[in-house]
C-alpha cells in the first residue's frame, strides 16, 4: 500500500482515521477483512479541504471507482495520494485532465470549458465573454485543430504553466 | 492547477491544525520549494549506490542502470544471448519500459530497503498488507521458470529481473490505475523481489536513508513555514490583495505604489530624525537660551493659542520642526556632533537616497516586466486550468479567489478585445491627432493663463485697496484649472479610444503637465518672497546690531554705578531677521497639511457621503440612484497617483527647510493607507472596464523621478548660491550654505585631502568625467538596444516555429497535395522510395494519437513518441524532393522547382 501512494504508513493510517471520521457508523475500524464500504459523495464533499473547491464534485467523481463520487477507502487514499505534493506533474496533469473533462469523453470540448469557467467565476461573466474565452483557450492549446483538447494537448499546455505546481 | 492538497496531508499530519493557513501560500514560493525538494531527493538517492552488493554485481548493476542499452550487458555475462532475450521479455511484461528511467535508482534503493525489512520482520507490515497477501495467490508465472540452478549467468539474469520488478514497484504510484489493480501488480512484484532478493544481497544504508528522507521533509516544511512568515511580514499585503481581488490590479497598483512610498519615506524619516532632530533635542541648547530658539515678545501672548498652533506659528515655528531653530555651533554636546555639517549632508543625502531608490526600483521593475512573458501563448488556457488554488480551505478566501479569478479574466478579456479591434485605422489616427492637438491647445492656453495671472498679481502686489477677487485671483484660477482640466482631458481622451491602461498613462501625463503650471506659480511666488526677505535682511542686520549696541549703551547710561558686564539681553527681545528658510518651510508644511485635509475631505464627502446617499435614498427616490446618475464613485487612479507624486515633491523640497515635514508625511501615508483602503472597499465600485496594470508601475516611478529632479533644483540652488539668514539656522554667519563643507575640509581633514579635493574639483577633470559618462551611457544604451532586438527576433522565431508546427499537424493533406504534384514530376523510383516512409509514419502517427484513449497510463510517453514521429514524418515530406531532385539531372528546370515549391525552409528540429 505504501508503494502505491506517496504516503508513509503513518500518514496512511491517519488518512484512514479521517476517512472513518466522516462516517463512524459506516466504516468499521477493522479493515483486515476488506469490507466493501463506500462513503457517499455528500460526505466526501463536505470535507474542509474540498468544501470550497468549485470542482469538488468532479474530483470525487474522477477518483471514485463507480464514477458517482462514492468512495471506498482505496479511492480515498488514491485521491489524496495524487493531490499530495509528492505526486509528479505527469500524474497530476492526467488527473487534472480527467477532472476538467466533464462529460468523460476523453476530450475537453467547448462545453467542458464553459462549465469549468462558470465554476471558476461563479457565473459572473457574460455569455459572450465566456464564449470568447473558450475560443481563445481552444485556439491557444489545441495543437491538432480538431476543436477540442486531447490529453496530449492538455499536457503540452499545462506542463509549461508556471502555476501548475506539483 | 496546483493540484495539491498537501495542506490536507499536512493537516492530517499535524492533527488537523488551523486549516485556512495553508491557503495563503503564494504559488511561486511553493513551486520553488517543490522543485528543490525533488531535486534534492533525486540527488539524495543518487548519492547512495547500492552498497550492500558484492563488488562484481555492483558494477554490473550500475552498468545496467546507467546505460539504458542492453547491448553492453552480455559482454559481461558468461551466458549470452539466450538469457538476454528472456530478460527483455520479462521487462516487456512488467510494462514499465516506458516509465521514465530516472526514478529507477531511487526506487531500487527504497525497494531494497523494504525487502530487507520484510525479511527481518514480516509481521511489522500493516494489516492492510496482509490482506493483500491473502488476496493474491502468488501466481507468479515467471518465478517458476527462473528457479534453476544459480550459475553466475543465472544470477545476473535474476538480478536484471529483480531490478525490473523494483522499478515497477517504485513507479507504480505514478500509474493512473485503480487502486485494486495497482495492489495486485504490486503484490506480485513484491513477492518476486522478496523471493530472490535474499540471494542477491541487501542494502545497508537503510537507516541513513530514512534519516535523510526525514530531514528532507523537515527541511521542506521549514522552508514553507519560512515562506509563510516572510509573506506575512510584508505590510498590508493582505489588504492590497483584497482590494486587488475586487478592483483589479490597476487599483492595487496605486496601493502598492503607496506602500513603496511609505517605505522610502520611513528611511528618509530615519535619516532626518536620527541625524538631525534627535541630536539637536538631546545635545543642543535648550529652548529659550538664544533668540532664535525663543518666541519673540510681541508674539508670546498668542503663541500657545490653538488657532496659531494649527497654522504652525507660535511655539511650533520656534521648534525643532523648522530650520530656524538650529544653532550654528560647530559641534554640540560631549560627542562633538557636527550638527551643521550633518544637517547639510542629510539634506543632500536624502535626495541622493531617493534618486538611487527610484532608479533602482525602475531598473528592477523593467527587469521583471521583461522577464515574465506578458504575451504568453497560453494566457487563457493557463488562467482557466491553473488559477484555482487547491489549497484553499476557507470560505472567505474562496470568495476572494473567485472574485480575483473573475477580475483577472475580465482583465484579459479587455486586453484581448483591444487586440482584436481592427476598425478604420485612418479615422482612429485622425481622431488621435485631433485629440492631441486639442489637448496641446488646452495646455498652452492654461500655461498662458497662469503666466498672465501671475504677472497681474505682481502688479496687484504694488497696489492698495484691492477687491477680494483681485487679492485671491491667482488661487481661484489655479483651483479652477485643476478642477476643469482633468475633466476636459478625460472627455477629449474619449476620442482616442486607447486601451484603458494606455489611456491612463496619457491622462496621467497630461494632468501632470497641467499641474506643473501650479508648481511653477508656487515656486515663483516663493522666490519672490525669498528675494524680498533677503533685501529686508540687510537693513535688519544693521538694525539689530545697532539695537544691541544701543541696549548696552542705554544700560550703562541708566546704571552708571554698575560695573562689570551688563546682563545679557533677554532672548525674546531684540530685533530679528525674517529668517526666510523658516518661512519657506512653513509654507511647505501648510501646503502639505491643507493637501491632506482636502484629500481626506474629498474622500469623505465625494465617496463616502455619496455612497451613503445613493445607498439609502435609493429606497425613496424617483429614479434608480445606483444605476442612474450619481451612482457610486469609481476609484480615481490618476488623481490619486498624481496627488501622491506631487505631495512627495513638496516633501522633498520642504524637508530641507522643515525637518519635521518628513515625520508629518510618514503619518500621512500611514493613515491614508488604512483610510483609502477602507474607503475603496466601502464606497467605490470597480471600474467599468477592469484592466490589468502593467506589471511594472514604472510610469508612476517616471513621474516621481521627474518631480524629484524638479524639486532638487531649487534646493540645490539655495544651498549653492543664496546667502543663509544671518541670525537663524545652522548655517548662519556663512556666505553660502555649502561653505560648511569647505570649512570641514579645511579644519578637520588632513591638508593633503584638501589638495586632493581641490584637484578633483578642477574643471578639466570634471569635464573629462562627464564626457566619459556620456560615452558610457551611449554604449550601454546601444548594447541594450541590441539585446532587445535579439529578443524580439527570438520571440518571432519561436512564434513562427509554433505556427509551423501547428500547420504541419493539420495541413498535412494540403502539403501532401503539393508534394504529390512535385512527385509527378519526379522519376518513379524516387517517388516510391520516399512515399513509403511517409506512409509508415502516418500509420504510426495514428497509433500515437489514439493511444491515450487505450492506455492513458503511458500517455506522457506517447506524447514524446508522437512528437518524434511527427518530426520524422515531416522530414521525408520536406526533404524528399530536395534530396532526390539533383538525381535526374536531365530535365533542366526541375531542380529549381522543388525548392521553390517548398518555400518555407526546413522544419525546425529540436
Amino acid at each position: 500500500m505504501k508503494d502505491c501512494t506517496y504516503f508513509t504508513r503513518k500518514e496512511i493510517l491517519r488518512l484512514f482515521h479521517r476517512y472513518r471520521d466522516l462516517a463512524p457508523q459506516l466504516v468499521p475500524l477493522d479493515y483486515t477483512t476488506g469490507p466493501d464500504v463506500r462513503l457517499p459523495y455528500e460526505l466526501i464533499g463536505s470535507m474542509p479541504e474540498l468544501k470550497d473547491n468549485p470542482f469538488r464534485q468532479r474530483i470525487a467523481e474522477v477518483f471514485s471507482e463507480d464514477g458517482e463520487g462514492n468512495m471506498t477507502l482505496d479511492d480515498f487514499l488514491d485521491m489524496f495520494s495524487v493531490l499530495s505534493e509528492m505526486a509528479p506533474r505527469d500524474l497530476k496533469a492526467y488527473y487534472a485532465f480527467r477532472i476538467y473533462d466533464f462529460n468523460n469523453d476523453d476530450f475537453i470540448c467547448k462545453s467542458d470549458l464553459e462549465k469549468t469557467l462558470n465554476r471558476l467565476t461563479r457565473n459572473e461573466l457574460t455569455e459572450d465573454e465566456v464564449r470568447m474565452v473558450c475560443e481563445k483557450v481552444i485556439d491557444e492549446a489545441d495543437l491538432d485543430n480538431d476543436g477540442r483538447l486531447s490529453l496530449e494537448d492538455f499536457q503540452h499546455m499545462i506542463l509549461r504553466a508556471p502555476d501548475f505546481l506539483r | 492547477v496546483g493540484i495539491d492538497i498537501d495542506g490536507e496531508v499536512e493537516s492530517a499530519e499535524e492533527d488537523k491544525k488551523a486549516k485556512g493557513k495553508g491557503a495563503k501560500k503564494t504559488a511561486a514560493g511553493k513551486r520553488g520549494k517543490a522543485v528543490t525538494s525533488e531535486d534534492g531527493e533525486d540527488e539524495d538517492e543518487d548519492d547512495e549506490p547500492p552498497r550492500g552488493r558484492r563488488a562484481a554485481k555492483k558494477k554490473k548493476a550500475a552498468q545496467a542502470d546507467e546505460e539504458d542499452s542492453d547491448d553492453d550487458i552480455p559482454q559481461r555475462r558468461c551466458a549470452g544471448n539466450r538469457r538476454r532475450g528472456k530478460v527483455r521479455e520479462s521487462g516487456g511484461d512488467g510494462e514499465n519500459e516506458k516509465s521514465g528511467r530516472k526514478s529507477k535508482r531511487g526506487g531500487n534503493k527504497k525497494q531494497k530497503d523494504k525487502g530487507k525489512g520484510k525479511d527481518k520482520d514480516n509481521d511489522k507490515d500493516s494489516d492492510k498488507d496482509e490482506k493483500k497477501k491473502k488476496n493474491s495467490s502468488g501466481d507468479d508465472s515467471k518465478s517458476d521458470e527462473e528457479e534453476e540452478s544459480m550459475s553466475e549467468g543465472e544470477m545476473a539474469k535474476l538480478m536484471e529481473e529483480v531490478e525490473e520488478k523494483k522499478k515497477l514497484i517504485a513507479n507504480i504510484r505514478n500509474k493512473p490505475w485503480r487502486m485494486k489493480r495497482r495492489l495486485k501488480v504490486l503484490k506480485e512484484a513484491q513477492q518476486f523481489v522478496d523471493k530472490f532478493e535474499g540471494a542477491l544481497g541487501k542494502g545497508k544504508g537503510r537507516k541513513l536513508y530514512a534519516y535523510k528522507v526525514m530531514m528532507m521533509k523537515k527541511w521542506i516544511k521549514f522552508q514553507r513555514d519560512f515562506e509563510n512568515f516572510r509573506t506575512s511580514c510584508i505590510p498590508w499585503e493582505r489588504k492590497i490583495k483584497e482590494v486587488e481581488s475586487h478592483f483589479g490590479s490597476s487599483v492595487a497598483s496605486y496601493f502598492i505604489f503607496l506602500r513603496w512610498m511609505y517605505g522610502m519615506n520611513l528611511v528618509l524619516f530615519g535619516l532626518t530624525f536620527g541625524l538631525v532632530v534627535i541630536p539637536e533635542v538631546l545635545m543642543g541648547l535648550p529652548y529659550g537660551s538664544i533668540p532664535r530658539k525663543t518666541v519673540p515678545r510681541p508674539e508670546q501672548a498668542t503663541a500657545m493659542d490653538y488657532s496659531v498652533l494649527t497654522d504652525f506659528n507660535g511655539y511650533c515655528k520656534y521648534s525643532v520642526l523648522f530650520y530656524g531653530y538650529y544653532n550654528n555651533q560647530r559641534t554640540i554636546g560631549f560627542l562633538k556632533f557636527r550638527l551643521p555639517l550633518s544637517y547639510l549632508l542629510v539634506g543632500i543625502g536624502s535626495f541622493g537616497y531617493s534618486l538611487m531608490v527610484v532608479i533602482r526600483t525602475m531598473a528592477k521593475n523593467a527587469d521583471v516586466g521583461g522577464g515574465d512573458g506578458e504575451d504568453s501563448e497560453f494566457t487563457f488556457a493557463w488562467k482557466m486550468f491553473t488559477s484555482w488554488d487547491y489549497l484553499i480551505g476557507n470560505a472567505e478566501t474562496a470568495d476572494n479567489k473567485f472574485a480575483s479569478i473573475t477580475t483577472s479574466f475580465k482583465e484579459s478579456i479587455v486586453d484581448e478585445q483591444e487586440n482584436q479591434k481592427d476598425e478604420n485605422i485612418h479615422l482612429r489616427r485622425f481622431l488621435r491627432v485631433l485629440a492631441n492637438f486639442l489637448i496641446t491647445c488646452t495646455l498652452g492656453g492654461s500655461g498662458y493663463l497662469i503666466y498672465f495671472v501671475v504677472k497681474r498679481s505682481q502688479e496687484f502686489a504694488n497696489m492698495d485697496n484691492l477687491s477680494w477677487y483681485e487679492k485671491n485671483e491667482m488661487e481661484i484660477i489655479m483651483s479652477l484649472l485643476g478642477l476643469v482640466g482633468p475633466m476636459l482631458f478625460e472627455t477629449i481622451a474619449e476620442l482616442e479610444e486607447y486601451h484603458p491602461r494606455i489611456a491612463l498613462k496619457w491622462q496621467l501625463g497630461r494632468i501632470f503637465a497641467l499641474f506643473l503650471g501650479n508648481l511653477y506659480t508656487f515656486l515663483l511666488a516663493l522666490f519672490d518672497e525669498v528675494n524680498s526677505k533677503l533685501a529686508e535682511e540687510d537693513s535688519i542686520k544693521n538694525a539689530s546690531i545697532w539695537f544691541v549696541k544701543e541696549y548696552y549703551a542705554n544700560f550703562s547710561a541708566n546704571n552708571p554705578n554698575y560695573t562689570g558686564t551688563p546682563p545679557p539681553l533677554d532672548p525674546s527681545d531684540g530685533i530679528r531677521g525674517p529668517c526666510w528658510e523658516t518661512a519657506v518651510g512653513l509654507e511647505f508644511v501648510k501646503l502639505t497639511i491643507s493637501d491632506i485635509q482636502v484629500t481626506y475631505l474629498t474622500i469623505l464627502i465625494g465617496d463616502f457621503l455619496r455612497a451613503l446617499i445613493v445607498r439609502f435614498l435609493n429606497y425613496c427616490w424617483c429614479w434608480d440612484l445606483e444605476a442612474g446618475w450619481p451612482s457610486y464613485g469609481e476609484f480615481d487612479i490618476s488623481g490619486n497617483v498624481l496627488g501622491l507624486v506631487f505631495n512627495q515633491g513638496m516633501i522633498w523640497m520642504g524637508a530641507f527647510y522643515a525637518p519635521g515635514l518628513v515625520g508629518i508625511n510618514v503619518l500621512r501615508l500611514l493613515s491614508s493607507m488604512y483610510y483609502q483602503c477602507w474607503a475603496v472597499m466601502a464606497c467605490n465600485v470597480p471600474h467599468e472596464r477592469v484592466f490589468k496594470a502593467s506589471k511594472s508601475n514604472n510610469f508612476y516611478m517616471g513621474l516621481l523621478l521627474l518631480i524629484l529632479f524638479l524639486s532638487l533644483l531649487p534646493v540645490v540652488y539655495t544651498i549653492m548660491t543664496l546667502p543663509p539668514s544671518f541670525d537663524c539656522g545652522p548655517f548662519s554667519g556663512k556666505a553660502k550654505m555649502i561653505d560648511i563643507v569647505m570649512e570641514t575640509i579645511d579644519m578637520d581633514l588632513p591638508a593633503f585631502m584638501g589638495t586632493i579635493l581641490g584637484y578633483l574639483a578642477n574643471p578639466g577633470l570634471i569635464i573629462a568625467a562627464v564626457l566619459l559618462m556620456v560615452l558610457a551611457i551611449y554604449y550601454l544604451n546601444s548594447v541594450s538596444q541590441a539585446y532587445q532586438n535579439a529578443n524580439m527576433e527570438l520571440k518571432k522565431k519561436m512564434q513562427m516555429a509554433r505556427d509551423e508546427d501547428k500547420n504541419r499537424r493539420n495541413n498535412k493533406d494540403s502539403t501532401n497535395q503539393v508534394m504529390k504534384d512535385l512527385e509527378d514530376l519526379l522519376p518513379k523510383n524516387a517517388q516510391t522510395s520516399h512515399a513509403h516512409p511517409e506512409k509508415n509514419a502516418e500509420k504510426r502517427h495514428d497509433q500515437g494519437g489514439k493511444s491515450p484513449k487505450v492506455k492513458p497510463g503511458s500517455a506522457g510517453n506517447d506524447v514524446r513518441l508522437q512528437k518524434d514521429v511527427s518530426l520524422a514524418s515531416a522530414n521525408p515530406n520536406a526533404r524528399g524532393p530536395v534530396t532526390r531532385a539533383p538525381g535526374p539531372r536531365g530535365p533542366g528546370p526541375l531542380p529549381g522547382q522543388p525548392g521553390a515549391g517548398r518555400g518555407q525552409g526546413p522544419p525546425p528540429r529540436r
